[in-house]
Formats: structure tokens, C-alpha cells, sequence
């Protein structure tokens, strides 16, 4: 089989499992939403300070609601053996990964950035954020997926890995956040705000060329 | 150089040469600690503004640079047992992450305590204190990872992988974490720049402190690594003749 008809199957197995698990992929959604609801129920809810803030809480929201669903890009796999047949293929393991990644953020990152606009409404923040919030998450989630990716692959073959994995992905997610946030809160101040907006996109460029080959690099010692 | 290299991938014979090497290494930390000392808390001068707290400063930077140092060091014995599965490797990056890590606390601490008569507060959200918590992070995570593999030897080459993200990650982290500072509030007063700014009476007593610093990490990897090896090499003929010798 050539590697376009591998990573065309691959993908095409990977978004048709996700869609016939549809109701698990609800539930970061549903916790990203009821996260950032918390926070105007904790402080007050004055339209000014919501504003201030709202940019770095969805941006938190956003990194935690993708560290819940990171555990099922690989650990399925792990457990029927799947990922074990994955690592026999003639094809180079870092670009199969790199299309499991992408499928994992088709179903996981992409309904954030669909999501984001309703909260931004939440968190009051004014409409010039707007294009900010969703090109920063646009660019900014497929980070998240690639490195939370490495997190997977180091901690697939632990039985409990949940707060394991989100000890060593959330450090390395800070730069992501940082520049998420200021982008938005820079747009909403109105000011330009394509600087932080490159310094994702770099991000993102370095990830997509590093992180494949470290996810593929963390599988296979976990496989062993 | 390459065979001693090679013969230093050895257990047995690693743990020979470090024998050979920790009295003449503790009597030489134990040296240049007094030296350090002698110069930092009684020989330099009280700083014309901070007064005698300047002093926190011989144990501050050693600390603070110590922390980075072991990081690097972390990753390289990593990137060494991935590309040439060398034992040893594996037992030095594991050795020196719980020394890092105390570092890094140390230089946490030393700063907080720095920062309440100089700044007036215990804790400030500044660039270099922000990237300094965020290695702190770094290192309980290698050790989490480390600790939670049961097979020792994946342990150790996840733990690699995890530092090489890591190093390439700590300027990046670094970096971002400077400029989201720099766009958040005008700089405050700093402490003191080390290079060059600093006075010859201070830079040698902090000199002398740094290379204790070293030599105490490499006196403490040593120990930690021997120690490690014994455990590791339970099973070999040469550690079983060592224990039944005593």
C-alpha cells in the first residue's frame, strides 16, 4: 500500500471510530463550557472584570479541556494492540503518528474553536477579540495536540497516567497559553496583535516538525 | 580519550574510578566551600545599597545556575543513552535529577527570601523567577515519569525523551515567558547583573562559590551514581564478591 492510501485509511478509520463514539467527544466540550462558567460564579460578575480576564481563562480552559481528551489518541490502541501493529508498518512511524495527531485534532481541537465564540459571549469580551481568540486557538490547538501527544506516548503502557500526564504536558504548554492570551487581550485592547499570533505560528511550525519524531521516538520505548 | 570514555560506560569500572576519585573530589568541595564561604560571608564587602542581604546572592546564583546546568546535563546523558544505550548515561541523568531539582528549590527559596527586603515582597511574578518555577516543573516531572515506569530501563530512556522535549523547550519557555513580562509591567529594580557589572570584590567570592557549587554536584552525582549502580548490578558477579567482602 502506498503512504498516501495508508495515512487516507488511517485517517479515515480514526474519524469514523471517533464519530461512532460521539458522546465521549461531547465531554471535553461540556467541560471546557462549564470550566470557564465557573469563573464569573467564583468572582463577580462585572461585565469590566470578565473582560479582563476572559482571554487567559478560555485560553486555560481550552489547554485543560485538550488534556482530557489526549488520553485517547493513543491508549485504545494501546490496549488491543493496534499501535502495536502500527509500529510494523514499512512506513515511517513519525508521519502515521502525525496523522493520528491531526485526526485527534479534527475531533478534539477544531470543536473548541467552534465552541470559543459562545464563551468569548460569556466572558464579555468585545467583538474585535473575536478574530484574535479564534486564529490564536486555530493556530494554537494543533500545538497543544502535538506536544500533549509526546505526554501520550511516554505514558500510554501506565495503567493510571492521568494527572502524570498533565504534570509533564502542562509546563511545556505555558509559551502556547502566554501567546494565546496576549493575542486576544491585545485585540481587545485594540491594539495589533499579529505579533503573538506569529510567535504561535512558529510554535506550531517547530512542533509539527519535532513532536512527530519524538512521539514516535516515546512509542516505541513504551512498546517495548 | 574514546576507549576511557568507553571504559567509563562500565559500571565496574565506573565504580572503580569514582573510588579513585571522592576523597581527592570531597576533600576539594570541602576546600573551596570554606574559600567560598570565608570570601562571600566575612572578606566581601556589604553592598552600598542592599546592605548585608547581597550576601544571599553567593548562594542564590550558584544555585540558580546550578539548577540550569543539571538540566543540560540531564538531557545530554539522555541524548547519549538513546543513541548509544549506554548504562551509565542512564543511571547519571536519573542521579542528577533529584540534585537539579533541589537546586532549583534552593534557588526559589534564597530568591524569595532575597526578594522580601529588596522588593518588598516574597514573591514576584518576574521573567527569571517565572522560568525558574516552570524548571521546577520540569524536573518533578522527569522524576514523576521516572518513578512511575516500573521497567527500569524504559524508565530511564522515557525519562530521555522527556528531557530532550524539555531542553528544547526551557529557551522557548524562557523567552516567551521574558516578553509576556517585559509587555505586562515596566522593569523593576533588578538585583545584580553578574556579567561584568560586578565588582571584583564580589565577583570572586561568587567565583569561588560557583565552582564549589560544580564540585558539590559532581562529589553528590557520584555518590548518588555508585549508589545506583549497586542497585542496578545487584545481580553481577563483582558486586556480590564486593558485598561479601565486608
Amino acid at each position: 500500500m502506498s503512504l498516501f492510501e495508508v495515512t487516507r485509511r488511517m485517517l479515515r478509520r480514526d474519524l469514523l471510530l471517533a464519530y461512532r463514539h460521539r458522546g465521549e467527544l461531547a465531554n471535553p466540550l461540556v467541560f471546557f463550557l462549564i470550566v470557564v462558567s465557573l469563573f464569573p460564579l467564583s468572582l463577580e460578575p462585572d461585565p469590566k472584570l470578565l473582560a479582563t480576564i476572559g482571554s487567559g481563562v478560555i485560553w486555560v480552559a481550552a489547554l485543560l479541556a485538550t488534556m482530557l481528551s489526549l488520553d485517547a489518541m493513543f491508549r485504545p490502541d494501546f490496549e488491543d494492540g493496534t499501535l502495536e501493529q502500527l509500529m510494523l508498518s514499512p512506513h515511517p512511524v513519525a508521519l502515521l503518528v502525525l496523522v493520528r495527531v491531526f485526526a485527534h485534532w479534527l475531533v478534539a481541537g477544531l470543536p473548541l474553536i467552534l465552541l470559543s465564540p459562545l464563551l468569548a459571549l460569556l466572558m464579555n469580551l468585545p467583538g474585535e477579540a473575536l478574530p484574535a481568540l479564534l486564529a490564536s486557538l486555530a493556530l494554537g490547538t494543533p500545538v497543544l495536540s502535538l506536544v500533549g501527544a509526546i505526554g501520550v506516548a511516554l505514558t500510554v503502557a501506565l495503567r493510571r497516567s492521568g494527572v502524570l500526564l498533565s504534570l509533564l504536558v502542562l509546563p511545556l504548554y505555558i509559551p502556547v497559553l502566554i501567546f494565546g492570551a496576549r493575542a486576544v487581550t491585545d485585540a481587545a485592547a485594540g491594539l495589533p496583535w499579529s505579533g503573538p499570533l506569529l510567535f504561535i505560528g512558529a510554535l506550531l511550525a517547530l512542533a509539527l516538525t519535532l513532536a512527530p519524531l519524538a512521539i514516535a521516538g516515546a512509542l516505541r520505548i513504551s512498546l517495548e | 580519550m574514546w576507549v576511557w570514555f568507553h571504559k567509563l560506560g562500565s559500571p565496574k569500572y565506573f565504580w572503580g574510578f569514582s573510588q579513585r576519585l571522592l576523597p581527592w573530589l570531597g576533600a576539594l568541595t570541602a576546600l573551596s566551600f570554606l574559600a567560598g564561604l570565608a570570601l562571600a560571608l566575612v572578606f566581601s564587602p556589604p553592598d552600598y545599597q542592599q546592605g548585608e542581604t547581597v550576601r544571599i546572592m553567593y548562594i542564590h546564583v550558584p544555585a540558580a545556575m546550578m539548577s540550569m546546568l543539571v538540566y543540560v546535563v540531564m538531557a545530554v546523558a539522555g541524548a547519549i543513552l538513546l543513541i548509544w544505550r549506554m548504562k551509565m548515561a542512564e543511571m547519571v541523568a536519573a542521579a542528577s535529577a533529584p540534585v537539579g531539582a533541589s537546586f532549583t528549590l534552593l534557588a526559589l527559596i534564597t530568591g524569595s527570601l532575597w526578594g522580601k527586603p529588596m522588593w518588598g515582597t516574597w514573591w514576584a511574578w518576574d521573567a527569571r523567577l517565572t522560568s525558574e518555577l516552570i524548571l521546577l516543573f520540569l524536573y518533578l516531572g522527569y522524576m514523576a515519569l521516572y518513578n512511575a515506569i516500573e521497567d527500569r530501563r524504559s524508565a530511564g530512556r522515557a525519562a530521555a525523551v522527556l528531557a530532550l522535549v524539555g531542553v528544547i523547550n526551557i529557551p522557548i519557555i524562557h523567552y516567551s515567558v521574558e516578553w509576556w513580562y517585559t509587555l505586562h509591567q515596566g522593569p523593576t529594580t533588578r538585583g545584580v547583573r553578574i556579567a561584568g557589572s560586578i565588582h571584583p570584590s564580589m565577583r570572586w567570592p561568587l567565583f569561588t562559590m560557583m565552582i564549589a557549587f560544580n564540585l558539590f554536584y559532581a562529589l553528590v552525582l557520584l555518590k548518588r551514581v555508585r549508589c545506583l549502580i549497586l542497585q542496578n548490578e545487584k545481580d553481577s558477579a563483582w558486586v556480590r564478591e564486593l558485598a561479601s567482602e565486608k
